[in-house]
């Protein structure tokens, strides 16, 4: 019941996700092979697939905590490997979006941090500073 | 070669070639005049816009490519080579999504302020090489084969993902670069990681995971006893040489397949940027080579 419920609540955000990511987010069976795939699923507080999930049952609102879409870089190992063709990069990326219109980023980046970021890849920088932040 | 066959090709080199990769852009210029192109820098390029954005109404992600491929078309060329990763599967990803998307073109057409977006061929150079070039002119213009260097060929995700957008080589079992080492003598090994993701951006923003990253994907090449690692994106290269930095001795070169090309086609060794590291491999497995064919010989 409390489910149904939150499915009710919760559905406006699931469906922002799945306009902006253009993916349908219910053909999604949740096998798994998008976390197997995903050579940064160690660095995310949930599984990839997961994300998914929380998004399918009304649970956007934890999708949209979790931190997983800030570790996904978009290498799209897991768009390549879903027996459904869903592209979860996709979707982590529409959750970083939404998330960066409403200004919410952990990443944060000052003039104090030049000196090092200079000493870094360039197109590494001007894509981070793209990807995950406004 | 005659002169017939001499070719142009536009080429975008992109701010990395032009800064920490410099050794990328020149081994890549010298290998292609010996083989007969010219690449023909683009005047007044602009960045490529570091990565396409990957949701629906992101417009602004699609001004930096578009104005690109924009400045390629007004100086009168149709295709336009790339080199570094990120510039190439940005600005074919841009092409590919603007040719079928007709609001996404309109927008970005009305603030570039010209009546319709031209199309141009994003290439990258690799397939320049192995499908405009052949791999049987390539074997035949190798001065100094490669032999007896064990080399694991690295691809990493931007040269092959999304597959069908993209569309240079199969994204699970790629071929380019096997096909042009092997012309150049090298013995390419197998390793697992060649298509794993080498942590990308997560350089600047998370330095541990792409740390981990990268050294996953060494792992894979050592265990596979390669003398060097080939790459043709330069964060992939930074991030596989920095997570290794440590390393000392044990530590796995990291070259671009273009010095190795530039190398077999002739080019000496030390105008080819190569580090200590490489460089000493490279000597190692020539000096193997020549011991084990004066063996033969005897």
């Amino acid at each position: 019941m409390s489910l149904l419920l939150s499915l009710r609540r919760k559905e406006g955000l699931a469906k922002e996700v799945a306009a902006l990511s253009e993916q349908n987010l219910y053909a999604c069976y949740q096998c798994g092979k998008c976390t197997a795939a995903c050579p940064l699923a160690f660095a995310m507080d949930e599984p990839p697939h997961q994300i998914i999930r929380f998004l399918q049952l009304g649970q956007a609102d934890r999708a949209f905590k979790s931190d997983t879409p800030w570790a996904c870089v978009g290498c799209l190992s897991c768009a390549g490997f879903c027996p459904k063709g869903v592209d979860l990069a996709r979707i982590m990326e529409a959750l970083r979006t939404l998330r960066l219109r409403k200004l919410d980023t952990p990443f944060r980046y000052t003039q104090q941090d030049g000196e090092w970021l200079s000493g870094l890849p360039q197109s590494a920088v001007v894509a981070a500073m793209r990807k995950v932040t406004w | 070669m005659v002169d017939e066959e001499k070719k142009t090709l536009a080429y975008y080199p992109g701010c990395e070639l032009r800064t920490r990769a410099r050794v990328l852009d020149s081994s890549a210029r010298r290998s292609c005049e010996s083989l007969g192109i010219t690449l023909q820098e683009l005047k007044d390029w602009t960045c490529c816009g570091g990565l396409v954005a990957q949701v629906k109404d992101n417009y602004m992600a699609l001004l930096a490519p578009a104005r690109v491929l924009l400045q390629a078309h007004r100086q009168g060329f149709k295709e336009l080579v790339t080199l570094c990763a990120f510039c190439f599967n940005t600005l074919r990803r841009a092409s590919y999504f603007l040719e079928r998307h007709a609001e996404a073109r309109r927008k970005v057409a009305t603030f570039l302020e010209v009546e319709t977006l031209p199309q141009v061929r994003v290439l990258h150079l690799l397939e320049v090489l192995c499908d405009r070039v052949g791999i049987d002119r390539l074997r035949e213009a190798v001065r100094r084969p490669l032999k007896g260097l064990r080399v694991a060929p690295y691809y990493g995700c931007l040269l092959l993902r999304p597959a069908r957008e993209i569309s240079l080589d199969d994204p699970e079992e790629p071929v380019l670069m096997e096909k042009l080492l092997g012309a150049l003598g090298c013995e390419v090994v197998d390793f697992s990681s060649r298509t794993d993701c080498c942590g990308s951006y997560h350089i600047v923003t998370n330095q541990g995971a792409a740390s981990q990253c990268a050294r996953a994907i060494l792992h894979s090449a050592a265990n596979a006893n390669a003398d060097v690692l080939t790459a043709s994106c330069p964060v992939c290269q930074f991030n596989l040489d920095w997570s290794q930095s440590g390393n000392g001795d044990t530590a796995m070169p990291v070259v671009y397949f273009a010095q190795l090309l530039a190398l077999a086609l002739g080019e000496p060794m030390e105008r080819l940027g190569f580090d200590a590291r490489a460089a000493a491999a490279l000597e190692r497995s020539a000096a193997a080579d020549k011991g084990e064919a004066s063996r033969e010989g005897g």
